[in-house]
């Protein structure tokens, strides 16, 4: 009872907007069965480039309209929310927990294990993120597995840096100095005084990442490298919609545009607001 | 400051190095390229022989020895699927990727520092919130998607510009908003940090104390030292533009470096590659060289550090 009324004191100051919209999002993604009218990924030829049904020749059938191959936009839109979802959190979630234990190594053990880890994110950081993105996706061929592989292959040496950082001032506080002294062993003190003190900032950044990844995997899928055609991911469906842009299909465009770009403010609110509660340092900014 | 400098300088090769090493051995994971080569029912002496061609026929070991030696003679080799090579290929785009991205720049800073001024000096109030709403956006919207939405409005529904291809400047509008469009955001946001904390420093004190208007406060003394931060980010953010670009160069079909690199992935063309990612990569590394010498340069404590 008692951690359930600190839990809701914690959430007090909390922005409803991106809870709202992750909500809607998530119920989407576990509910995807019972709430799409249409299967997302079978349609009929027949019904190809239906409009929503408040334009003329729309019908309420297919609230959003259908694509070009006559499938439910609005089923392929809570389907993929499910893609996203689960891409989005599965990689910011292995690419945190990689990075920041190898930050942490890094920073703590030094000597030769800080210089290959350090280099290493030296030679990552220096590919552009998309184009080393691509460039994995071309090695290890399209799905939604590989893209999460892809993803925190990418996107870990974020952490690894920062985190590095910070454990490089930690390590000389008193209190790790005082564990040393009370013969804890190296990985003791990394993982009861060093992780709890970082932990903070790996999940801030989490949040802040994960915007970023939703936008890569859109923009992979979009490029043809990404979540394979047929499943309904939002980046696919845009690339899918390129087809009926220049007639003037709008939906095929803007329906999953307006999705992505919902989650990914919701995902930066969600970070900011955060950054603020964890790290009071960062208030200003 | 010269140990420091040699240091950071073998640092920096150490880091190429690998890179090179990292990009030589992806490639080759992506499969072979030979049957991307030869017609669908060639002989294995026609395989052979296209193999021997390129050299892919040896160890790999040799292969990379072979590829590191002609690049220390500035050599990038030859592409397998032009025939023609790798660093003609790559002057030849560079010209619109620079036009790209120095149009794309010139937007984001149009964009990004009246506007981050403005949020600063208003601090707390109306523009201060629209501008925020404006930095959310920016880093919300990913920038094929602003594409996308632009071509429906001005190339689908006003007709006023061309939807793809190259040539006329009309062409490099939208390619260019839609790349400037994240990077605006980005700048506004350090344009208003920057600006406030220039704002609260001694010396703007001492030139409001002088009786100086607020817009010449402003405008000759906290914009000027405020701008530096901006300067340096959007230095380096060129360069990320550059190699950013290939998904805004796919929806406007722009022929630059990313749309090189990304067919170069997709024919597995071995040669175009590496280049384009070793001349990416060297660029970001020298530039963080740089960044690092000059910071040691302006602060002793930074060179004497281990």
């Amino acid at each position: 009872m008692r951690a359930l009324r600190s839990v809701r004191a914690w959430l007090r100051d909390a922005p409803a907007i991106p809870f709202l919209i992750l909500g809607l999002i998530a119920f989407a993604a576990v509910f995807a069965d019972f709430l799409a009218p249409h299967d997302p990924q079978f349609g009929k030829l027949s019904e190809r480039f239906l409009p929503p049904f408040w334009i003329e020749r729309g019908s309420t059938a297919h609230i959003f309209g259908t694509d070009h191959l006559g499938r439910d936009v609005l089923s392929r839109l809570i389907f993929g929310a499910r893609v996203s979802m689960v891409v989005g959190f599965t990689a910011v979630i292995v690419s945190g927990v990689v990075g920041t234990t190898l930050g942490i190594v890094s920073g703590y053990l030094g000597s030769w294990a800080d210089q290959i880890i350090m280099r290493v994110t030296d030679a990552w950081l220096a590919l552009p993120a998309l184009t080393f993105a691509i460039f994995l996706a071309a090695i290890v061929g399209p799905s939604e597995m590989n893209i999460v592989i892809i993803l925190a292959a990418v996107y870990w040496t974020r952490y690894a840096r920062i985190v590095r950082g910070e454990v490089l001032s930690l390590k000389e506080r008193e209190f790790v100095r005082l564990a040393i002294v009370a013969g804890c062993s190296k990985w003791t003190i990394m993982r009861r005084h060093i992780l709890p003190n970082v932990i903070n900032s790996s999940i801030v950044l989490a949040t802040l990442m994960l915007g970023i990844v939703i936008v890569t995997e859109a923009s992979l899928s979009f490029l043809g490298v990404g979540v394979p055609p047929p499943k309904p991911a939002w980046g696919v469906m845009l690339a899918d919609g390129k087809q009926g842009l220049m007639v003037g299909h709008w939906w095929l465009t803007v329906m999953p545009g307006t999705c992505i770009m919902l989650m990914v403010l919701a995902a930066n609110l969600l970070g900011d607001w955060l950054r603020v509660k964890l790290d009071p340092q960062l208030r200003q900014l | 400051m010269r140990q420091f400098i040699a240091r950071r300088f073998g640092y920096s090769l150490l880091s190429l190095l690998l890179l090179s090493l990292t990009i030589f051995l992806f490639i080759r994971l992506t499969g072979d390229p030979t049957s991307l080569l030869t017609e669908p029912g060639a002989t294995e002496a026609d395989i052979a022989a296209v193999q021997q061609k390129f050299g892919l026929d040896k160890p790999i070991w040799v292969q990379y020895a072979y590829f590191m030696g002609s690049l220390i003679k500035g050599d990038l080799g030859e592409s397998f699927y032009y025939q023609t090579p790798v660093l003609e290929l790559y002057l030849s785009r560079l010209p619109n990727s620079l036009m790209l991205a120095t149009v794309a720049m010139a937007f984001s800073l149009v964009l990004g520092i009246p506007t981050g001024i403005l949020a600063a000096v208003k601090v707390g109030r109306f523009w201060d919130s629209a501008g925020k709403l404006f930095a959310l956006l920016g880093l919300s919207l990913p920038s094929f998607l602003v594409g996308l939405l632009m071509i429906l409005f001005f190339s689908v529904y006003l007709e006023w510009l061309p939807s793809s291809g190259s040539g006329t400047f009309l062409h490099l509008l939208m390619p260019a908003f839609a790349l400037g469009w994240y990077f605006a955001a980005a700048h506004m946001r350090l344009t208003r940090s920057s600006m406030l904390e220039v704002m609260g420093s001694e010396y703007i004190k001492l030139a409001r104390l002088k009786g100086l208007t607020e817009t010449r406060v402003i405008v000759k003394h906290a914009f000027k030292n405020a701008l530096i931060p901006v300067v340096t980010l959007a230095g380096i953010n060129m360069i990320n533009m550059i190699n950013v670009a290939v998904v805004v160069e796919t929806v406007f079909a722009w022929p630059g470096i990313g749309r090189l690199l990304y067919e170069g992935i997709n024919f597995r063309d071995f040669p175009v590659v590496q280049g384009v990612v070793i001349i990416g990569g060297s660029m970001i590394v020298v530039v963080n060289l740089l960044v690092d010498v000059l910071y040691a340069l302006i602060d002793p404590r930074i060179r004497l550090e281990k």
